[in-house]
């Protein structure tokens, strides 16, 4: 077995004196594309923060063959970890090419900024048009590609995905699912955290489900999309 | 219309003395307000990324007066031109004011970086009072005064005068507000000024050191404040350890009406704060003279004998200078509380 591009053992996050994240295991390997579905209060969006470092938690993660516990959050970035936060967090006061420019703001390859904006703007072609409005003005879909489209620009090993489908109409969700499709297609590495489960499932090959905090399946996509206990809680049948 | 006023109308062309004090009001307004719009960029650019009203950045301002005036009258004895001299105080003042607004940050706010507002905003109020006495301290009570170094020319144009140092003052603040502009807007380091102050946690994921950006608003900021102490200062002649204290309040009150935390309306609300004040302290005079007002003056009016002989009776004079910036900082308060350009553009769900 190849070692995990990212490993958490024994998770755990606490708010206070709540337990969001209560010992969870899990590992994502390269270019694989796994999810964490469940219901909304999980843990989903705590794990990720975890993750990232955005919040502070108990056990270990290990990432790229290091420790990354006590690293703060802005050194993630330069090892090739990303995360687009739940509600996209874009910066609605500054411009498209602005926002994009953030996403690489670690590096300075100038030339290699250059052609990922192209990469950027060729993926998400309504970016290109609008590139000197601010991002406040974008639709809640455009606003989801931008983010997606900024975490690109930093070129991640890893894509951390939190509710990419959240707050947006069919039409638009189906939109920001191809484009992850098209990303996942180059090869990228996806930790894809959604609630939406068979959308998540689709486009994974492998899935955890969290309940209060804890995993409680782990199985391939089609399993899971196969298992009685997924079907009833998170399909709705 | 009395006999009195028929002199004073203009006809075609000819000026008249009251387009010479509007045209004077102004130039006088441009300049304390370039100056209070730089001192306001340090308390905009703060908020704008950590939410907290630096109340020691008026007296950062002034230590960098009082260095300045220290180094110039030190120096002004020597053989130096007194360009060079002047150029020698700003110098100077600079980094000992970028050096203060870095230990304010770093050992003042930077603790309190997560505690509730209450606390940051009290020890600020704390700061500004240890720095004004510390500066009691070193200079003392007294005044500092600017020595008679600059051939300070007057320039006549349009019936008002223009010394030199007015259009320095003006040409100097007009040139950091276009660099800063330049910095924030079109540097990367710029950008996540601005990115922080949206958002810091997803500036953080982006690989923005927060704690870097904070530290550099509050050296930015110093370093126009020490400018703008320095052109304050040689404006009235003289520099003191309370001088912050109101210059730092009139800037606070100029950013609060641009819009506290954005850039652009700091320098709007600076000038606009410094033209209000001018004009305000120009003809408050003359718009409370009871004798000036419809059928009070002359020997029949209803102010009877007070406006005899073409008296006055003035209920405010030019000693309300410093009512107008609090004035106007109550009525944005009260009528538009984000300010002038403070629009902000939401964030969609």
């Amino acid at each position: 077995m190849a070692r995990a591009l990212i490993e958490a053992l024994n998770l755990e996050v606490h708010y206070g004196g709540i337990a969001a994240v209560k010992g969870i295991s899990f590992a994502v390997e390269q270019n694989e594309i796994v999810c964490l579905i469940g219901a909304n209060g999980a843990g989903k969006t705590s794990t990720l923060k975890a993750l990232a470092r955005m919040i502070p938690s108990r056990g270990e993660i290990h990432y790229g063959g290091e420790h990354i516990e006590a690293l703060p959050s802005h050194r993630l970035i330069g090892r090739g970890l990303a995360l687009v936060p739940e509600g996209r967090g874009i910066f609605a006061r500054l411009t498209i090419a602005e926002n994009l420019a953030m996403g690489a703001y670690h590096r300075r390859d100038a030339a290699g900024i250059a052609s990922d904006f192209e990469r950027v703007y060729g993926l998400l072609p309504r970016l290109k048009e609008r590139a000197r409005q601010v991002a406040g003005t974008l639709s809640g879909g455009e606003q989801q590609m931008l983010a997606i489209g900024r975490a690109l620009m930093g070129r991640p090993r890893l894509l951390l995905l939190d509710e990419p489908s959240m707050g947006l109409a069919p039409l638009m969700v189906e939109k920001v699912f191809e484009v992850i499709r098209a990303v996942a297609a180059e090869g990228m590495t996806i930790l894809l955290v959604e609630q939406n489960a068979r959308l998540a499932l689709e486009v994974c090959s492998r899935g955890y489900v969290m309940e209060s905090g804890l995993i409680t399946l782990a199985d391939s996509s089609a399993a899971l999309l196969a298992d009685p206990r997924v079907r009833s809680a998170y399909l709705g049948e | 219309m009395s006999p009195r006023d028929a002199g004073t109308v203009s006809s075609g062309f000819e000026r008249s003395p009251t387009m010479d004090i509007l045209l004077q009001q102004i130039i006088n307004g441009l300049t304390t307000g370039s100056v209070y719009a730089v001192v306001a960029l340090g308390y905009t650019m703060v908020y704008g990324v950590i939410q907290l009203i630096n109340f020691a950045h008026g007296e950062v301002v002034m230590i960098g007066a009082m260095v300045a005036f220290s180094v110039i009258s030190a120096l002004a004895g020597g053989s130096l031109p007194p360009l060079a001299i002047v150029l020698a105080g700003v110098i100077a003042a600079i980094p000992a004011c970028m050096a203060i607004g870095y230990l304010l940050e770093r050992a003042a706010y930077r603790p309190l970086r997560h505690a509730p507002r209450l606390a940051p905003l009290i020890t600020a109020i704390g700061m500004s009072i240890i720095l004004q006495h510390l500066a009691l301290l070193i200079w003392g009570r007294n005044p500092l005064a600017f020595p008679q170094i600059i051939d300070n020319r007057v320039f006549a144009i349009g019936g008002a005068a223009i010394s030199s140092v007015q259009i320095a003052i003006i040409l100097m603040s007009l040139a950091m507000m276009a660099g800063l502009s330049w910095f924030v807007y079109r540097t990367r380091f710029g950008i996540a000024i601005r990115a922080t102050a949206e958002n810091v946690h997803v500036a953080g994921l982006m690989g923005v050191n927060a704690d870097r950006v904070i530290a550099a608003t509050f050296v930015i900021g110093a370093g126009l404040g020490a400018v703008a102490g320095v052109m304050y200062g040689s404006y009235y002649g003289i520099a003191h350890y309370t001088m912050g204290f109101s210059l730092g309040l009139k800037a606070f009150s100029a950013a609060v009406l641009g819009g506290i935390g954005n850039i652009a309306g700091a320098m709007l609300g600076g000038i606009l704060l410094g033209l209000v004040e001018a004009l305000g302290t120009g003809y408050v005079g003359d718009l409370t003279d009871l004798c000036r007002w419809p059928g009070a003056g002359g020997d029949i009016g209803w102010m009877g004998a007070h406006c005899a002989d073409g008296a006055h009776f003035v209920l405010f004079g030019s000693n309300y200078q410093e009512v107008f910036a609090f004035l106007m900082l109550i009525l944005v308060l009260v009528f538009r509380p984000s300010g002038l350009l403070g629009e902000r553009v939401s964030e969609r769900a």
